[in-house]
């Protein structure tokens, strides 16, 4: 059982028809129905539904409110390594960019962890290139272990290993798996991804329910907006999320709307995503899937992160920065340029000066406590 | 108030039969006013947002001393993992009392009555107060009972959903059922729906997501003590029957009286 036939089926069913065929009157109707399926999110997601943002808005807010609350979850990305196999053709680590690669000892990774827990931040997000050789589950494991006493719980966003391999880290004390599919467009996958282990669309579909079956408690996928039309992107990002969220009901699903930002490479977006376009493509999530975590990053400016913070926003990164060991010293050159660059703390104030409660703790470890 | 009205669990005499919340506020701040406001004694916490040693973030701190912490089992999806959880807050000196929720299903927050059982069972042994979270059916609230809960809480709708007794007739069933006292938890949305669970009988109500999202938690928690209060004056009071069908001017038995009359 996998989602790869559906995506497959999605990747070969252009929208466009189906976007035509949708009228003003049925996204009022859908705004309103208490249950949207497959198709309503179709018709939330079409250029027909875009003059209803307002309604969509107000919709999306009520289904967080209930859901959610007043409150957004922070957390940080510690990257402790940047060596890379990949060859993505849009990102800042990909193997044929001339940066300095560097992989953090475990002293390092300690020391930059007590600087991000001296902001108070419990959540905290790992992350590496992928070069298993460099930076293989060990490391992790390694990694894992120096930062538990640190932090109630600690998610990945690595490269795709298999339900053995994140079990090792779930028993570790890894409770959370970030992974993008980028793109669900096989054909411009291969594209973008010429040479390197991610080549294999396939591993990487099914790399969330690996770690679902593996006992992660929240599974994190997205697409790369940017690469390609993104409706198309995030309604295959949206029903995958629904198929995680049926097979494996006690995972809590998320899913990051991340736009491209100007990174070390020249590879630049093909097509850009408006702000109306972004918060049309989460109120529509939003209304989908009314449980639905959703993470907006620091990519995105800090006037436009508070304005989205009703329509259904759940986990926000913030103190963050891209660079291998960027906490603890002077950062180098990081996988993309952030836009927010608030502290936790300046974060924390801007979140109750707009109604909002930040939490920074939401998980108690249970592992060796019975 | 009827002051032979008594409302003890676990050996603690309740002067109010609200149980409120600590999760969704946007700011923790409220949460000691609306304790006031609203006159409720017992709150419950989710021990995954505890910490103790936060620097700049301690639930904990915006509690009330003198309400009596009821520590739930949010996030555990197996007996295991709620007995994990129970413990740990015991250590972490949330006292005895526990709300035990048993949920592996993220898209409605139905809880599992299995293992919901099997971890009151392990916890009520080890000298818990234990308060188990459950969807109203008699057999699983049997076996709570049995298996030594303090007071059975059934939903009346899905946690956070705010719409009302949709469980009713279930839960009128437990109330008449069993003995133990019934405190209806989630899904109710406004104080009528309250005070409707106490007229029909419920020990109590917990109400969180409709006292933290409103738009004046302090005013709504307010109105949610004064409507628990008056269900259960209501249902004290023995409200007088409710006629489904008009009194009928010439009655189907009055021939009865006639040919009694003529005999």
């Amino acid at each position: 059982m996998s989602f790869l036939p559906e995506a497959l089926r999605l990747s070969q069913t252009p929208l466009q028809l189906h976007f035509e065929a949708v009228s003003g009157n049925d996204v009022r109707r859908i705004v309103g129905q208490e249950h949207v399926d497959a198709a309503g999110f179709l018709a939330l997601l079409s250029p027909a539904a875009a003059p209803h943002l307002e309604a969509m808005g107000r919709r999306a807010h009520a289904l967080t409110l209930r859901n959610f609350g007043r409150t957004i979850s922070l957390f940080t990305p510690l990257y402790v390594s940047n060596h890379c196999a990949n060859h993505c053709r849009y990102c800042g680590f990909a193997a044929p960019n001339t940066i300095p690669r560097s992989q953090l000892s475990l002293d390092e990774v300690r020391a930059e962890g007590q600087a991000i827990a001296s902001t108070g931040l419990k959540h905290l997000l790992l992350l590496t290139g992928e070069a298993p050789r460099k930076a293989g589950v060990e490391y992790l494991e390694a990694c894992v272990r120096v930062l538990r006493p640190l932090f109630p719980s600690i998610s990945l966003e690595v490269y795709p290993m298999e339900t053995a391999d994140y079990a090792r880290l779930v028993q570790a004390g890894v409770d959370g798996l970030t992974v993008f599919q980028e793109t669900y467009d096989p054909v411009l996958y291969a594209q973008l991804h010429p040479a390197g282990p991610k080549r294999d669309y396939t591993f990487r579909l099914n790399t969330p329910q690996r770690g679902a079956e593996a006992g992660m408690r929240v599974v994190n996928i997205g697409a790369l907006l940017g690469l390609t039309d993104w409706r198309q992107e995030i309604y295959a990002t949206g029903l995958h999320a629904a198929w995680l969220q049926k097979r494996y009901p006690g995972v809590d699903v998320a899913v990051s709307l991340p736009r491209m930002r100007p990174h070390a490479g020249a590879f630049q977006p093909a097509c850009v995503v408006s702000d109306r376009e972004l918060v049309q493509a989460m109120t529509a999530l939003r209304i989908f899937l009314p449980r639905l975590s959703i993470t907006i990053s620091t990519r995105e400016a800090p006037d436009f992160r508070d304005n989205i913070l009703p329509l259904g926003v759940t986990r926000m990164s913030a103190g963050v920065s891209t660079a291998v060991g960027g906490h603890a010293k002077p950062a180098e050159t990081g996988q993309f340029e952030i836009s927010d660059s608030r502290s936790v703390a300046e974060m924390k104030e801007s979140l109750r000066k707009r109604g909002y409660q930040t939490i920074f703790k939401d998980w108690e470890p249970m592992e060796g406590s019975a | 108030m009827n002051h032979t009205d008594i409302f003890e669990i676990g050996g603690k005499r309740l002067g109010s039969r609200l149980f409120t919340g600590t999760g969704k506020y946007g700011n923790d701040a409220l949460i000691a006013p609306v304790c006031e406001s609203s006159g409720s004694e017992v709150i419950t916490v989710a021990l995954r947002r505890v910490d103790l040693d936060g620097k700049v973030d301690n639930v904990m701190r915006h509690i009330p001393p003198h309400m009596t912490l009821l520590p739930n089992t949010s996030g555990a999806r197996n007996a295991d993992e709620a007995v994990r959880i129970a413990r740990l807050a015991r250590a972490m000196g949330c006292g005895d009392w526990i709300k035990i929720e048993v949920i592996s299903d993220n898209r409605y927050l139905l809880p599992d009555g299995y293992e919901t059982a099997k971890a009151t069972q392990i916890l009520a042994r080890d000298g818990f107060v234990v308060l188990p979270y459950m969807n109203p059916d008699l057999y699983v609230a049997r076996s709570l009972a049995d298996a030594g809960a303090a007071a059975i809480m059934p939903l009346g709708a899905p946690i956070g959903t705010n719409r009302g007794l949709r469980t009713e007739e279930m839960i009128r069933i437990l109330i008449e059922e069993m003995e133990l006292p019934i405190i209806v938890d989630a899904g109710i949305g406004t104080p009528s729906q309250a005070c409707q669970a106490m007229e029909m009988g419920a020990a109590a109500c917990l109400v969180n997501t409709a006292i933290a999202t409103a738009a004046d938690p302090v005013l709504m928690g307010r109105a949610f003590g004064r409507a628990v209060a008056a269900g259960r004056e209501a249902w004290l009071a023995g409200p007088g029957a409710v006629a489904t069908l008009a009194q009928a001017s010439s009655p189907l038995t009055g021939f009865l009286d006639q040919t009694e009359g003529a005999s």
